[in-house]
């Protein structure tokens, strides 16, 4: 049966056009950029230097800070130098580059494609392998995936629910992944599952990719303890809290973690990523990339290496379309506009969406009509219109008091206004605000 | 290359938007019109092209020249407000109290507030108010309905059958009374009234589109009516000799247009679910209260007005949040 969670949520329009397009390798270019900010948390430490040289896979930064992830060289050459280079940010950062040359790769990763299913691991080692591959959701939310799979003490995992929603309009990476790869993904939640120590696992799926739920759910029988779950499709359903609630009917309390419910989530291109760094001791360097747009002569899903510009890939999907008003790193519901085709490709970007002159224009601004479809479709239950209000005449006592840290910036609000209102461009600002208030507080 | 534009997420939008819905308002009026149309005439569709010209010219006149901004007439609300108002009032009313009324709803009702979406009260109900408050005769003498081809002048009159029912005051009285239309005249528009009022049929019709479009969801015109249909009933239990029964009660008067079109206006009604179905079952029960203990045969105008004013406070019920009370297993 399927299932799906209850408060609010939308229906945007899906055009997945890359849907069905089997995954192309790309080879990496003679440049290639590593942004060191590439997750969630502190920027890793870079521990190379000009000149140096380095093979595919090398470590070549370091995560410090508790909340952070190491980086490995996507590619073997020269450090031509550390310098700043534009990112999804539109900003200048701390940026490796480094001159390809040949793709020689670091002794020990194991490169041919047999599926090793038996896992020798203990749990300290997968987490210990996990941290040292610089492993991070993918999902795009980047968070370091070793810290997630440390459960505090107190706490009791039951479920791992792996994320296969990939309920963006557009995107298609994460389907072409589940067909394409569904043993290697079903190894790495097993993994995950060790990792967390649970006997259950579930794979959420939206019904809009009934093969790839048909296909999981065959390979699914070899492997002891992973249900797959159809779910119905409705936007923000790839929302950590909006997942557990659809697939296991729990609530996590509002400003908890999903321990709090005895649940952890990944992304099945996370749980893939998994299997080849502990089976195969292959670290982060590559992930699937959907680059895709109405415009677009030939919509794909690519596998890029960490660092390749973004004009790469347009270039091999057919050249970036002559009216282009728009360029969005992710989907178009949360992703982030971009200035630059310079951009590299990094840990968190699962898609490149290209909008023209007309779509990249916001709907026609008008008065509040105070129809509440805006708290209809909010997936928190909250006020909208209120938030954004109270962003708009600066309010940060309302903000506060109206839960605008319950915001999971989902964009359903926005999106369905019929006044086309700058929703959550206000209620960022008031997150932002609030977040400082109360950071301030405690200290 | 050309410039790429920066925006924040989300970066694509509803095809919904504000246009279209008062596209579709206008749309679901149509039936009831037409149903008018054919039984008052053209008295009728004079009241009609009147209060929308007026409404529409006032708020580009005030638009103009007191708020000196952008004009707004092309939102189509201004349209909508002119419909409504036409709808309320009887179809031989003089065309410079109409006027009157479209300077009150437009000036007063909304863009005294600040235009569409700051209005508190619904602004066609404002000026059909003030029109039945300063001019109580002409709002009240309500033209026979004797088809397309009814006079323009000299119209005979007769009473609403609220009318006939609150002279007599008695409900046998009222039936034996040949004038009191049955219930299948009522409820095809055969009886004397305002003009987008006496079909129930053609205001279905309106009613089933707004919904089918997601314009307006069930909550307040179910909640009305089952606010009025609970309480005249429960009168009609206990005495069915002294009170009509439920369903006199909302064939007549504006009970379905009010509940369709008037207290579904989104901008004064309540944003959430739970303020919604107590606002519209008030309206409900006030609207029956007016009509069986008040000085006025009809209620529904006052009902919703006096609701509107309780939207403030109702809009503090706020939803349930995610996560907020936690009940898990």
């Amino acid at each position: 049966m399927l299932k799906t969670f209850k408060l609010g949520g939308v229906h945007p329009a899906e055009n997945k056009l890359s849907e069905h397009k089997a995954i192309e390798a790309i080879e990496a270019p003679e440049k290639i950029y590593v942004p060191l900010g590439q997750n969630l948390g502190a920027p890793s430490v870079a521990i190379v230097q000009k000149g140096d040289k380095l093979k595919t896979g090398q470590l070549i930064a370091k995560g410090e800070a508790f909340i952070s992830a190491s980086l490995h060289s996507p590619v073997s050459g020269t450090v031509e130098k550390i310098d700043t280079h534009v990112d999804a940010s539109g900003y200048r950062r701390d940026t490796i580059i480094i001159n390809r040359e040949g793709d020689e790769w670091e002794e020990g990763i194991d490169l041919s494609k047999d599926l090793i299913k038996e896992i020798t691991a203990s749990s300290e080692e997968i987490i210990e392998k996990v941290k040292a591959c610089g492993i991070v959701g993918l999902g795009g939310a980047t968070f370091p995936t070793h810290v997630k799979l440390m459960i505090p003490k107190d706490k009791k995992a039951e479920y791992l629910i792996i994320n296969a929603v990939e309920c963006e309009p557009y995107l298609t990476a994460d389907h072409q992944l589940m067909l394409e790869k569904g043993d290697e993904i079903l190894v790495g939640v097993q993994i995950l599952m060790k990792a967390i120590k649970v006997d259950k696992a579930i794979i959420g799926i939206e019904n809009n990719k009934p093969d790839a739920i048909e296909h999981m759910n065959k390979v699914a029988s070899n492997f002891a303890g992973i249900t797959i779950q159809g779910l119905k499709v409705k936007y923000p359903q790839g929302a950590e809290k909006q997942l557990i609630k659809a697939c296991v009917n729990r609530e996590v309390p509002s400003g908890k973690l999903p321990i709090e419910v005895g649940c952890v989530v990944q992304n099945v291109g996370t749980a893939f990523a998994v299997y080849e760094a502990v089976q195969k001791n292959k670290p982060l360097i590559e992930r699937i990339v959907s680059v895709t747009g109405k415009n677009i002569s030939k919509p794909s899903n690519f596998q890029a290496r960490v660092g390749t510009p973004i004009s790469l890939l347009l270039e091999k999907a057919g050249g970036m379309p002559e009216d282009t008003g728009k360029i969005i790193n992710g989907g178009p519901m949360m992703g982030k506009a971009i200035n630059s085709i310079d951009i590299p490709v990094t840990k968190g970007c699962s898609g490149i969406l290209l909008m023209d002159k007309k779509e990249a224009l916001r709907a026609t601004e008008y008065n509040c009509v105070r129809c509440g479809r805006c708290t209809t479709v909010c997936p928190m239950g909250l006020e909208p219109f209120l938030l954004g209000l109270a962003g708009e005449n600066l309010n940060w006592e309302i903000a506060e008091k109206e839960n605008i840290m319950d915001c999971i910036e989902c964009g359903s609000c926005q999106f369905t206004c019929p006044s086309g209102r700058p929703l959550l461009d206000n209620i960022r600002l008031g997150k932002y605000k609030v977040g400082q208030i109360i950071r301030n507080r405690k200290n | 290359m050309s410039l790429l534009t920066v925006s924040g997420s989300p970066h694509v939008h509803d095809k919904d938007n504000v246009t279209r819905i008062m596209r579709i308002v206008i749309l679901a009026m149509l039936p009831a019109f037409l149903m008018s149309a054919w039984m008052f005439g053209m008295g009728a569709v004079k009241v009609f092209a009147v209060s929308i010209a007026a409404c529409i010219l006032f708020e580009w006149l005030i638009q103009k020249f007191l708020l000196k901004g952008k004009s707004t007439i092309g939102d189509y609300s201004a349209i909508v407000t002119g419909m409504l108002l036409a709808f309320n009032v009887p179809s031989n009313l003089p065309i410079w109290i109409l006027i009157i009324g479209a300077l009150i709803a437009i000036g007063i009702g909304k863009m005294s507030f600040g235009g569409l979406g700051k209005n508190p009260f619904n602004p066609a109900l404002v000026g059909r108010v003030f029109l039945l408050i300063s001019w109580p005769v002409q709002m009240t003498s309500w033209p026979k309905p004797l088809g397309i081809a009814s006079p323009l002048t000299d119209v005979i009159t007769g009473p609403t059958p609220l009318g006939i029912l609150k002279e007599s005051g008695n409900v046998v009285d009222a039936m034996g009374n040949p004038a009191m239309p049955d219930y299948v005249q009522m409820f095809t528009g055969q009886m004397a009234g305002s003009v987008g009022e006496i079909s129930a049929i053609a205001l279905l019709i309106g009613v089933a589109i707004l919904l089918l479009t997601r314009v307006i969801t069930w909550h307040i015109p179910v909640s009305m009516i089952l606010g009025a249909v609970l309480f005249s009933g429960a009168l009609w239990m206990v005495d069915p000799t002294m009170f009509v029964d439920p369903i006199f009660h909302l064939l007549t008067g504006g009970m379905l247009l009010g509940a369709f079109f008037m207290a579904t206006d989104m901008v004064s009604s309540p944003m959430t679910k739970w303020g919604m179905l107590i606002f519209g079952f008030m309206i409900g029960v006030l609207t029956i209260l007016i009509r069986t203990f008040g000085a006025y045969p009809e209620g529904v105008s006052f009902a919703i007005l006096i609701m509107n004013a309780f939207v403030p406070l109702l809009n503090k019920i706020k939803p349930k949040r995610f996560g907020e009370e936690v009940k898990n297993g």
